[in-house]
Protein backbone atom coordinates (compact mmCIF):
# COMPACT_ATOMS: atom_id res chain seq x y z
CA UNK A 1 0.00 0.00 0.00
CA UNK A 2 1.12 3.58 -0.82
CA UNK A 3 0.86 5.65 2.12
CA UNK A 4 1.68 8.96 0.40
CA UNK A 5 -1.82 10.44 -1.07
CA UNK A 6 0.14 12.68 -3.65
CA UNK A 7 1.02 8.85 -4.99
CA UNK A 8 -2.68 8.24 -5.71
CA UNK A 9 -3.10 9.42 -8.50
CA UNK A 10 -3.11 12.36 -11.62
CA UNK A 11 -2.95 14.94 -12.10
CA UNK A 12 -1.38 16.05 -8.72
CA UNK A 13 -4.33 16.80 -5.98
CA UNK A 14 -3.54 20.38 -4.26
CA UNK A 15 -5.40 19.52 -1.27
CA UNK A 16 -2.94 17.63 -0.31
CA UNK A 17 -0.14 18.50 -1.86
CA UNK A 18 -0.59 21.94 -2.69
CA UNK A 19 3.10 23.06 -2.56
CA UNK A 20 4.49 20.54 -4.33
CA UNK A 21 6.70 19.25 -1.24
CA UNK A 22 7.68 15.76 -2.51
CA UNK A 23 10.81 15.46 -5.00
CA UNK A 24 9.78 14.94 -8.53
CA UNK A 25 10.87 11.14 -9.13
CA UNK A 26 8.93 10.37 -6.64
CA UNK A 27 5.57 11.34 -7.44
CA UNK A 28 3.92 9.11 -9.53
CA UNK A 29 4.56 8.07 -13.70
CA UNK A 30 1.87 8.93 -15.79
CA UNK A 31 2.92 6.12 -17.71
CA UNK A 32 3.54 2.82 -15.38
CA UNK A 33 2.91 0.08 -18.22
CA UNK A 34 6.22 -0.42 -19.54
CA UNK A 35 4.96 -2.70 -22.90
CA UNK A 36 3.93 0.75 -24.33
CA UNK A 37 7.86 1.95 -24.34
CA UNK A 38 10.08 -1.09 -24.50
CA UNK A 39 11.49 -2.92 -27.72
CA UNK A 40 13.81 -5.56 -27.23
CA UNK A 41 16.40 -6.75 -29.78
CA UNK A 42 14.87 -8.05 -33.07
CA UNK A 43 17.92 -8.39 -34.88
CA UNK A 44 21.59 -8.16 -34.90
CA UNK A 45 23.01 -4.68 -36.36
CA UNK A 46 27.22 -4.87 -36.41
CA UNK A 47 27.20 -8.47 -37.03
CA UNK A 48 31.20 -10.99 -36.99
CA UNK A 49 30.79 -14.10 -39.26
CA UNK A 50 31.68 -17.55 -39.00
CA UNK A 51 34.30 -18.94 -36.46
CA UNK A 52 36.16 -22.34 -36.93
CA UNK A 53 37.72 -24.15 -33.87
CA UNK A 54 39.26 -27.64 -33.82
CA UNK A 55 40.99 -30.26 -31.42
CA UNK A 56 44.22 -30.95 -31.78
CA UNK A 57 47.25 -32.94 -30.25
CA UNK A 58 48.12 -30.13 -28.18
CA UNK A 59 44.90 -28.26 -27.13
CA UNK A 60 42.01 -26.21 -29.21
CA UNK A 61 42.78 -23.86 -31.81
CA UNK A 62 40.19 -21.64 -32.94
CA UNK A 63 40.22 -18.79 -35.88
CA UNK A 64 38.23 -15.86 -36.83
CA UNK A 65 38.35 -13.31 -39.29
CA UNK A 66 38.38 -9.12 -37.72
CA UNK A 67 35.37 -7.88 -40.02
CA UNK A 68 32.32 -6.51 -38.30
CA UNK A 69 29.74 -6.03 -41.02
CA UNK A 70 27.03 -3.17 -40.82
CA UNK A 71 24.41 -5.23 -43.00
CA UNK A 72 26.20 -6.00 -46.24
CA UNK A 73 28.76 -2.72 -45.86
CA UNK A 74 32.19 -3.99 -44.81
CA UNK A 75 31.75 -1.49 -41.95
CA UNK A 76 34.93 -1.92 -39.53
CA UNK A 77 38.09 -4.20 -40.90
CA UNK A 78 39.81 -4.57 -37.49
CA UNK A 79 37.69 -6.00 -35.23
CA UNK A 80 39.24 -9.29 -32.58
CA UNK A 81 36.29 -11.86 -32.36
CA UNK A 82 38.64 -13.81 -30.42
CA UNK A 83 38.81 -13.10 -26.67
CA UNK A 84 41.18 -14.53 -23.91
CA UNK A 85 38.66 -15.76 -20.58
CA UNK A 86 41.35 -16.03 -18.05
CA UNK A 87 44.40 -18.32 -18.41
CA UNK A 88 43.11 -21.81 -19.70
CA UNK A 89 39.96 -20.51 -22.17
CA UNK A 90 39.30 -18.31 -25.25
CA UNK A 91 35.68 -17.55 -26.67
CA UNK A 92 35.05 -17.10 -30.23
CA UNK A 93 32.15 -14.68 -31.49
CA UNK A 94 29.70 -14.72 -34.18
CA UNK A 95 26.76 -12.65 -34.23
CA UNK A 96 26.24 -9.50 -33.08
CA UNK A 97 29.33 -7.17 -31.70
CA UNK A 98 28.04 -5.09 -29.55
CA UNK A 99 26.07 -8.17 -27.27
CA UNK A 100 30.19 -9.67 -27.61
CA UNK A 101 31.51 -6.65 -26.05
CA UNK A 102 28.75 -6.86 -23.61
CA UNK A 103 29.62 -10.85 -22.60
CA UNK A 104 33.36 -10.12 -23.04
CA UNK A 105 32.55 -7.60 -20.24
CA UNK A 106 30.68 -9.71 -18.12
CA UNK A 107 33.29 -12.54 -18.33
CA UNK A 108 36.27 -10.56 -17.46
CA UNK A 109 34.45 -9.17 -14.35
CA UNK A 110 33.75 -12.96 -13.69
CA UNK A 111 37.36 -13.80 -13.93
CA UNK A 112 38.15 -10.55 -11.73
CA UNK A 113 35.99 -12.24 -9.23
CA UNK A 114 37.01 -15.65 -9.22
CA UNK A 115 40.92 -14.12 -8.76
CA UNK A 116 40.28 -11.87 -5.70
CA UNK A 117 39.71 -15.29 -4.06
CA UNK A 118 42.83 -16.31 -4.14
CA UNK A 119 42.07 -20.13 -3.58
CA UNK A 120 43.73 -21.88 -6.71
CA UNK A 121 40.45 -22.29 -7.96
CA UNK A 122 39.95 -21.05 -11.41
CA UNK A 123 37.06 -20.93 -13.93
CA UNK A 124 38.12 -23.27 -17.05
CA UNK A 125 36.39 -23.59 -20.36
CA UNK A 126 33.45 -25.65 -18.62
CA UNK A 127 32.85 -23.52 -15.93
CA UNK A 128 32.78 -20.76 -18.61
CA UNK A 129 30.77 -22.39 -21.37
CA UNK A 130 28.48 -23.16 -18.66
CA UNK A 131 27.81 -19.99 -17.48
CA UNK A 132 27.66 -18.60 -20.79
CA UNK A 133 24.60 -21.08 -21.77
CA UNK A 134 22.86 -20.05 -18.55
CA UNK A 135 23.32 -16.80 -19.55
CA UNK A 136 21.78 -17.43 -23.55
CA UNK A 137 19.20 -19.11 -22.38
CA UNK A 138 18.39 -16.49 -19.68
CA UNK A 139 17.81 -13.83 -22.03
CA UNK A 140 16.03 -15.28 -24.48
CA UNK A 141 13.52 -16.22 -21.79
CA UNK A 142 12.66 -12.34 -21.56
CA UNK A 143 12.77 -12.51 -24.81
CA UNK A 144 15.82 -10.17 -25.01
CA UNK A 145 18.28 -12.31 -26.63
CA UNK A 146 22.19 -11.84 -26.88
CA UNK A 147 22.28 -11.98 -30.78
CA UNK A 148 25.42 -14.51 -31.23
CA UNK A 149 26.25 -17.67 -31.66
CA UNK A 150 29.77 -18.39 -29.55
CA UNK A 151 32.25 -20.79 -29.40
CA UNK A 152 33.78 -21.73 -26.05
CA UNK A 153 37.30 -23.92 -26.35
CA UNK A 154 39.94 -24.36 -23.51
CA UNK A 155 42.40 -26.33 -22.14
CA UNK A 156 42.54 -27.52 -18.26
CA UNK A 157 43.78 -30.36 -16.06
CA UNK A 158 45.02 -32.24 -19.16
CA UNK A 159 41.47 -32.38 -20.80
CA UNK A 160 40.62 -30.39 -23.81
CA UNK A 161 36.93 -28.74 -24.26
CA UNK A 162 35.23 -27.51 -27.19
CA UNK A 163 31.63 -26.33 -27.10
CA UNK A 164 29.02 -24.22 -28.59
CA UNK A 165 26.23 -22.18 -27.28
CA UNK A 166 24.06 -19.70 -29.39
CA UNK A 167 20.98 -17.44 -28.87
CA UNK A 168 18.91 -20.15 -27.58
CA UNK A 169 21.10 -21.01 -24.98
CA UNK A 170 21.62 -24.32 -27.71
CA UNK A 171 24.62 -26.00 -27.07
CA UNK A 172 26.48 -28.78 -28.12
CA UNK A 173 30.29 -30.08 -27.80
CA UNK A 174 32.58 -31.81 -30.70
CA UNK A 175 35.67 -31.90 -31.82
CA UNK A 176 35.40 -29.61 -34.79
CA UNK A 177 32.70 -26.35 -34.51
CA UNK A 178 32.34 -23.62 -37.26
CA UNK A 179 29.08 -21.14 -36.26
CA UNK A 180 27.20 -19.20 -39.47
CA UNK A 181 28.17 -19.89 -42.89
CA UNK A 182 30.80 -21.71 -41.44
CA UNK A 183 28.79 -24.63 -40.56
CA UNK A 184 27.81 -25.11 -44.09
CA UNK A 185 30.88 -24.58 -45.67
CA UNK A 186 33.85 -25.29 -43.39
CA UNK A 187 32.45 -27.83 -41.42
CA UNK A 188 32.38 -30.59 -43.52
CA UNK A 189 36.02 -29.88 -44.16
CA UNK A 190 37.54 -29.35 -41.06
CA UNK A 191 35.07 -32.85 -39.65
CA UNK A 192 36.92 -34.87 -43.11
CA UNK A 193 40.53 -32.95 -41.56
CA UNK A 194 39.77 -33.91 -37.96
CA UNK A 195 38.22 -36.47 -37.10
CA UNK A 196 39.60 -39.45 -35.71
CA UNK A 197 42.91 -38.14 -35.75
CA UNK A 198 42.56 -34.92 -32.50
CA UNK A 199 45.39 -36.68 -30.59
CA UNK A 200 47.36 -36.95 -33.73
CA UNK A 201 47.13 -33.33 -35.29
CA UNK A 202 50.65 -30.63 -34.89
CA UNK A 203 49.80 -27.31 -34.29
CA UNK A 204 51.54 -27.04 -37.83
CA UNK A 205 48.82 -29.05 -39.34
CA UNK A 206 45.78 -27.70 -37.32
CA UNK A 207 46.53 -24.03 -38.40
CA UNK A 208 46.74 -25.46 -42.06
CA UNK A 209 43.22 -26.95 -41.76
CA UNK A 210 41.75 -23.84 -40.30
CA UNK A 211 43.90 -21.42 -42.85
CA UNK A 212 42.30 -23.94 -45.67
CA UNK A 213 38.94 -23.45 -44.61
CA UNK A 214 38.80 -19.36 -43.67
CA UNK A 215 40.32 -19.45 -47.45
CA UNK A 216 37.44 -21.22 -48.78
CA UNK A 217 35.29 -19.35 -46.72
CA UNK A 218 36.55 -15.80 -48.34
CA UNK A 219 35.77 -16.98 -51.52
CA UNK A 220 32.18 -18.27 -50.55
CA UNK A 221 30.76 -15.97 -47.64
CA UNK A 222 30.30 -12.26 -49.12
CA UNK A 223 30.25 -11.16 -45.27
CA UNK A 224 34.19 -12.49 -44.94
CA UNK A 225 37.55 -11.05 -44.78
CA UNK A 226 40.78 -11.90 -45.88
CA UNK A 227 42.53 -10.76 -42.41
CA UNK A 228 42.07 -13.32 -39.88
CA UNK A 229 43.81 -14.62 -35.98
CA UNK A 230 44.30 -17.78 -34.53
CA UNK A 231 43.76 -18.81 -31.07
CA UNK A 232 45.56 -21.60 -29.59
CA UNK A 233 44.91 -23.29 -25.90
CA UNK A 234 47.27 -25.59 -24.78
CA UNK A 235 49.11 -26.62 -21.66
CA UNK A 236 50.83 -23.54 -21.40
CA UNK A 237 47.92 -21.13 -21.59
CA UNK A 238 45.86 -18.98 -23.85
CA UNK A 239 48.17 -16.90 -26.75
CA UNK A 240 45.89 -15.06 -29.81
CA UNK A 241 47.74 -14.18 -32.85
CA UNK A 242 48.33 -10.75 -34.53
CA UNK A 243 46.21 -10.35 -37.76
CA UNK A 244 47.38 -12.39 -40.62
CA UNK A 245 46.50 -12.06 -44.28
CA UNK A 246 45.00 -14.93 -46.67
CA UNK A 247 46.97 -15.88 -49.82
CA UNK A 248 44.19 -15.82 -52.18
CA UNK A 249 43.99 -16.19 -56.21
CA UNK A 250 41.98 -14.89 -58.56
CA UNK A 251 43.49 -16.01 -61.48
CA UNK A 252 40.44 -18.21 -62.40
CA UNK A 253 37.99 -14.99 -62.26
CA UNK A 254 39.50 -14.50 -65.55
CA UNK A 255 37.85 -17.68 -67.70
CA UNK A 256 34.62 -17.17 -65.70
CA UNK A 257 31.79 -15.62 -68.24
CA UNK A 258 28.22 -14.93 -67.70
CA UNK A 259 27.98 -12.23 -65.12
CA UNK A 260 30.20 -8.93 -64.81
CA UNK A 261 31.16 -6.15 -66.64
CA UNK A 262 32.03 -8.41 -69.91
CA UNK A 263 32.85 -7.01 -73.14
CA UNK A 264 31.95 -10.16 -74.58
CA UNK B 1 18.25 -9.80 34.68
CA UNK B 2 21.69 -8.99 32.51
CA UNK B 3 24.38 -10.33 33.70
CA UNK B 4 26.23 -6.90 33.21
CA UNK B 5 25.59 -3.77 31.61
CA UNK B 6 27.16 -4.18 28.29
CA UNK B 7 25.03 -7.70 27.02
CA UNK B 8 21.46 -6.12 25.85
CA UNK B 9 22.99 -5.33 22.72
CA UNK B 10 25.28 -6.57 20.07
CA UNK B 11 26.06 -3.77 18.64
CA UNK B 12 27.54 -2.24 21.73
CA UNK B 13 31.55 -2.96 22.91
CA UNK B 14 31.82 -2.92 26.51
CA UNK B 15 34.31 -0.94 27.74
CA UNK B 16 37.24 -3.94 27.52
CA UNK B 17 36.07 -4.15 23.95
CA UNK B 18 34.26 -7.43 23.82
CA UNK B 19 30.68 -8.05 22.36
CA UNK B 20 28.53 -9.93 25.04
CA UNK B 21 26.04 -11.35 22.70
CA UNK B 22 28.63 -12.75 20.66
CA UNK B 23 30.39 -14.54 23.28
CA UNK B 24 27.19 -15.72 24.19
CA UNK B 25 26.18 -17.01 21.40
CA UNK B 26 30.33 -18.64 21.58
CA UNK B 27 28.70 -20.50 24.80
CA UNK B 28 25.12 -22.14 22.86
CA UNK B 29 27.91 -24.07 20.62
CA UNK B 30 29.25 -25.34 23.80
CA UNK B 31 26.47 -26.89 25.36
CA UNK B 32 25.69 -28.97 22.38
CA UNK B 33 26.92 -32.50 22.26
CA UNK B 34 30.72 -32.64 20.90
CA UNK B 35 31.67 -33.50 17.32
CA UNK B 36 35.07 -34.00 15.74
CA UNK B 37 36.46 -33.85 12.65
CA UNK B 38 40.07 -34.85 11.22
CA UNK B 39 41.67 -35.25 8.23
CA UNK B 40 44.20 -37.65 6.52
CA UNK B 41 45.63 -36.81 2.61
CA UNK B 42 42.75 -39.02 1.52
CA UNK B 43 39.67 -38.85 3.47
CA UNK B 44 37.92 -36.18 5.65
CA UNK B 45 35.89 -37.18 8.16
CA UNK B 46 33.05 -36.06 11.11
CA UNK B 47 32.10 -37.56 14.24
CA UNK B 48 29.27 -36.66 16.85
CA UNK B 49 28.06 -37.44 19.75
CA UNK B 50 23.89 -37.52 19.40
CA UNK B 51 21.40 -36.68 21.95
CA UNK B 52 17.91 -37.63 23.39
CA UNK B 53 16.05 -35.96 25.66
CA UNK B 54 14.75 -39.40 26.89
CA UNK B 55 14.08 -42.92 26.50
CA UNK B 56 11.05 -42.36 24.52
CA UNK B 57 12.29 -39.74 22.30
CA UNK B 58 14.82 -40.17 19.04
CA UNK B 59 18.56 -39.01 18.75
CA UNK B 60 18.65 -35.44 17.31
CA UNK B 61 20.64 -35.43 13.99
CA UNK B 62 24.19 -34.14 14.13
CA UNK B 63 25.29 -34.19 10.57
CA UNK B 64 23.47 -32.78 7.44
CA UNK B 65 24.76 -33.45 3.62
CA UNK B 66 25.34 -30.65 2.13
CA UNK B 67 26.29 -31.58 -1.59
CA UNK B 68 27.91 -34.57 -2.66
CA UNK B 69 31.66 -32.75 -1.80
CA UNK B 70 30.63 -31.15 1.63
CA UNK B 71 29.14 -32.03 4.67
CA UNK B 72 28.60 -30.56 8.14
CA UNK B 73 28.11 -31.77 11.78
CA UNK B 74 26.51 -29.40 14.07
CA UNK B 75 26.65 -28.24 17.47
CA UNK B 76 24.34 -25.36 18.97
CA UNK B 77 20.60 -24.72 18.17
CA UNK B 78 19.39 -26.92 15.84
CA UNK B 79 16.99 -24.77 14.35
CA UNK B 80 19.60 -22.63 13.24
CA UNK B 81 21.66 -25.10 12.05
CA UNK B 82 19.27 -25.85 9.74
CA UNK B 83 18.53 -22.68 8.38
CA UNK B 84 22.27 -22.40 7.39
CA UNK B 85 22.84 -25.52 5.90
CA UNK B 86 19.66 -24.97 4.19
CA UNK B 87 21.97 -21.50 2.86
CA UNK B 88 24.80 -23.79 1.95
CA UNK B 89 23.07 -26.03 -0.28
CA UNK B 90 21.22 -23.66 -2.33
CA UNK B 91 24.65 -22.09 -2.30
CA UNK B 92 25.99 -25.42 -3.43
CA UNK B 93 23.44 -25.98 -6.37
CA UNK B 94 23.61 -22.24 -7.56
CA UNK B 95 27.50 -23.05 -7.87
CA UNK B 96 26.01 -26.25 -10.03
CA UNK B 97 23.45 -24.33 -11.52
CA UNK B 98 25.78 -21.48 -12.96
CA UNK B 99 29.18 -23.10 -13.51
CA UNK B 100 28.81 -26.85 -13.29
CA UNK B 101 31.24 -27.27 -10.74
CA UNK B 102 31.12 -28.30 -7.07
CA UNK B 103 31.54 -25.24 -4.68
CA UNK B 104 35.00 -24.78 -3.67
CA UNK B 105 34.42 -25.28 0.21
CA UNK B 106 36.55 -22.51 1.56
CA UNK B 107 34.33 -20.13 -0.42
CA UNK B 108 30.87 -22.20 1.37
CA UNK B 109 32.52 -21.50 4.48
CA UNK B 110 33.12 -17.55 3.92
CA UNK B 111 29.81 -17.32 2.79
CA UNK B 112 27.95 -18.53 5.78
CA UNK B 113 30.97 -16.88 7.90
CA UNK B 114 30.00 -13.54 6.35
CA UNK B 115 26.11 -14.39 6.96
CA UNK B 116 27.24 -14.65 10.44
CA UNK B 117 29.50 -11.86 10.43
CA UNK B 118 26.45 -9.51 9.62
CA UNK B 119 24.86 -10.93 13.16
CA UNK B 120 27.35 -9.18 15.27
CA UNK B 121 27.19 -5.97 13.62
CA UNK B 122 23.81 -4.87 12.57
CA UNK B 123 21.23 -3.72 15.14
CA UNK B 124 18.43 -5.23 16.24
CA UNK B 125 19.89 -9.16 15.22
CA UNK B 126 21.49 -11.97 17.03
CA UNK B 127 24.08 -14.08 16.44
CA UNK B 128 23.85 -17.70 15.15
CA UNK B 129 23.87 -20.08 17.88
CA UNK B 130 25.45 -23.01 16.37
CA UNK B 131 29.01 -23.66 15.38
CA UNK B 132 29.62 -26.29 12.64
CA UNK B 133 32.35 -28.75 11.63
CA UNK B 134 32.58 -28.25 7.54
CA UNK B 135 34.77 -31.26 5.36
CA UNK B 136 34.75 -30.69 1.86
CA UNK B 137 36.63 -32.52 -0.66
CA UNK B 138 37.94 -30.79 -4.16
CA UNK B 139 40.95 -30.99 -6.19
CA UNK B 140 43.55 -29.91 -3.66
CA UNK B 141 42.12 -32.34 -1.60
CA UNK B 142 40.34 -33.04 1.44
CA UNK B 143 39.64 -30.29 3.82
CA UNK B 144 38.25 -29.64 7.58
CA UNK B 145 37.10 -26.57 8.52
CA UNK B 146 35.59 -25.13 11.67
CA UNK B 147 32.70 -22.19 11.56
CA UNK B 148 31.27 -20.22 14.63
CA UNK B 149 28.48 -17.65 15.10
CA UNK B 150 31.36 -14.74 16.00
CA UNK B 151 31.89 -14.79 12.22
CA UNK B 152 35.51 -16.44 12.03
CA UNK B 153 36.34 -19.70 9.78
CA UNK B 154 39.70 -21.77 10.48
CA UNK B 155 40.78 -24.46 8.53
CA UNK B 156 42.27 -27.80 10.47
CA UNK B 157 44.17 -30.82 10.68
CA UNK B 158 41.80 -31.89 13.15
CA UNK B 159 39.49 -30.32 15.25
CA UNK B 160 36.30 -30.38 18.14
CA UNK B 161 33.74 -28.22 18.83
CA UNK B 162 30.75 -28.63 21.48
CA UNK B 163 30.20 -29.82 25.32
CA UNK B 164 33.79 -30.60 26.97
CA UNK B 165 35.27 -30.48 23.20
CA UNK B 166 38.92 -29.42 25.23
CA UNK B 167 39.30 -32.85 25.59
CA UNK B 168 38.72 -34.16 22.42
CA UNK B 169 41.13 -31.39 21.22
CA UNK B 170 43.81 -33.26 23.76
CA UNK B 171 43.66 -36.69 22.19
CA UNK B 172 43.82 -34.80 18.59
CA UNK B 173 46.73 -32.44 19.80
CA UNK B 174 48.73 -35.77 20.76
CA UNK B 175 48.21 -37.65 17.87
CA UNK B 176 47.65 -35.81 14.97
CA UNK B 177 51.25 -35.84 13.43
CA UNK B 178 49.84 -39.04 12.33
CA UNK B 179 47.19 -38.74 10.78
CA UNK B 180 48.35 -37.73 7.35
CA UNK B 181 49.21 -41.07 6.10
CA UNK B 182 46.32 -43.26 8.26
CA UNK B 183 44.07 -45.44 6.93
CA UNK B 184 40.06 -44.59 6.41
CA UNK B 185 39.79 -47.44 9.42
CA UNK B 186 42.52 -45.89 11.77
CA UNK B 187 41.66 -42.37 11.28
CA UNK B 188 37.53 -43.45 12.56
CA UNK B 189 39.36 -44.86 15.49
CA UNK B 190 41.26 -42.16 16.37
CA UNK B 191 38.14 -40.02 15.58
CA UNK B 192 36.12 -42.54 17.90
CA UNK B 193 39.08 -41.78 20.81
CA UNK B 194 38.61 -38.46 21.03
CA UNK B 195 35.05 -37.93 20.69
CA UNK B 196 34.78 -40.85 23.92
CA UNK B 197 36.98 -37.97 25.77
CA UNK B 198 33.99 -35.75 25.55
CA UNK B 199 31.57 -38.48 27.36
CA UNK B 200 30.53 -37.71 30.72
CA UNK B 201 31.97 -40.41 33.39
CA UNK B 202 29.15 -43.01 32.86
CA UNK B 203 28.31 -42.85 29.29
CA UNK B 204 29.87 -44.88 26.44
CA UNK B 205 29.82 -44.61 22.68
CA UNK B 206 27.27 -46.95 21.05
CA UNK B 207 26.22 -47.81 17.99
CA UNK B 208 22.66 -45.16 18.71
CA UNK B 209 24.73 -42.37 19.83
CA UNK B 210 27.44 -42.10 17.32
CA UNK B 211 27.20 -40.38 13.64
CA UNK B 212 30.21 -40.73 11.04
CA UNK B 213 30.19 -38.41 8.45
CA UNK B 214 32.80 -39.51 5.52
CA UNK B 215 34.57 -38.09 2.48
CA UNK B 216 36.98 -39.99 0.30
CA UNK B 217 37.28 -43.46 -1.11
CA UNK B 218 35.25 -46.22 0.34
CA UNK B 219 36.95 -47.75 3.19
CA UNK B 220 37.23 -51.59 3.62
CA UNK B 221 33.73 -52.24 5.77
CA UNK B 222 32.07 -50.21 3.32
CA UNK B 223 30.18 -51.41 0.24
CA UNK B 224 27.95 -49.15 -2.79
CA UNK B 225 30.37 -45.66 -2.13
CA UNK B 226 30.34 -43.91 -5.59
CA UNK B 227 33.53 -43.23 -7.01
CA UNK B 228 34.21 -39.83 -6.48
CA UNK B 229 34.10 -40.61 -2.25
CA UNK B 230 30.66 -39.17 -1.83
CA UNK B 231 29.89 -37.77 1.53
CA UNK B 232 27.88 -40.36 3.70
CA UNK B 233 26.72 -40.34 6.93
CA UNK B 234 27.27 -43.88 8.77
CA UNK B 235 24.81 -44.90 11.63
CA UNK B 236 23.27 -47.88 13.46
CA UNK B 237 24.23 -51.28 12.71
CA UNK B 238 26.89 -49.92 10.05
CA UNK B 239 29.12 -48.34 12.85
CA UNK B 240 29.75 -51.02 15.38
CA UNK B 241 32.51 -52.32 13.52
CA UNK B 242 34.56 -49.45 13.96
CA UNK B 243 33.34 -49.00 17.46
CA UNK B 244 34.45 -52.47 17.90
CA UNK B 245 37.57 -50.99 16.60
CA UNK B 246 38.41 -49.00 19.76
CA UNK B 247 41.08 -49.84 22.04
CA UNK B 248 39.42 -50.28 25.43
CA UNK B 249 39.80 -47.46 27.69
CA UNK B 250 41.55 -48.87 30.86
CA UNK B 251 44.01 -50.60 28.39
CA UNK B 252 45.06 -47.15 27.02
CA UNK B 253 48.25 -45.51 28.58
CA UNK B 254 46.60 -43.30 31.51
CA UNK B 255 45.73 -39.88 30.27
CA UNK B 256 48.70 -37.08 30.92
CA UNK B 257 47.94 -34.72 34.40
CA UNK B 258 45.12 -32.40 33.31
CA UNK B 259 46.45 -30.23 30.58
CA UNK B 260 47.63 -26.68 31.28
CA UNK B 261 44.40 -24.52 30.42
CA UNK B 262 44.90 -22.71 27.19
CA UNK B 263 43.02 -19.31 26.30
CA UNK B 264 41.04 -20.17 23.69
CA UNK B 265 39.03 -22.64 26.60
CA UNK B 266 38.69 -20.99 29.44
CA UNK B 267 35.81 -20.12 30.62
CA UNK B 268 34.64 -16.52 29.67
CA UNK B 269 33.81 -14.44 32.43
CA UNK B 270 30.89 -13.07 32.58
CA UNK B 271 31.27 -10.02 34.99
CA UNK B 272 32.76 -6.53 33.68
CA UNK B 273 32.77 -5.14 37.23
Amino acid sequence: MDHFPTNWGRPRNDAFDAYGTYPIQQRPNNIKDNFNGVQRTQQPIVTGTSVLAIKYKDGIMMAADNLASYGSLARFKDVQRLHAVGNHTVLGASGDMSDFQYIQSLLDDLIIEEFTEQDEHTLGPAEIHEYLSQLMYGRRSKLNPLWNSLLVGGYKDGKRFLAYVDLLGTTYSASTIATGYGSYIAQPLLRKAVEGREDTLTEREAQAILEESLLVLFYRDARSLDKYQIAKVTESGVSISESMALRTSWSFAEGIRGYGAQTQ
Amino acid sequence: MFRNTYDSDNTVFSPQGRLHQVEYALEAVKQGSAAVGLRSKTHAILLALKRSTGELASYQQKMYRIDDHVGIAIAGLTSDARVLSNFMRQQAMAERMIYNRPIPANRLVSSIADKAQVNTQEYGRRPYGVGFLVIGLDKTGPHLYEFSPSGNSYEYFATSIGARSQSAKTYLEKHYEGFADCSLEELITHGLHALRETLQQDKELSIKNTSIGILGPAGAHETGVPAQGSFRILEDEKIDVYLQSMVPKELEAPPITAPPPTAGDVDIQMTDN
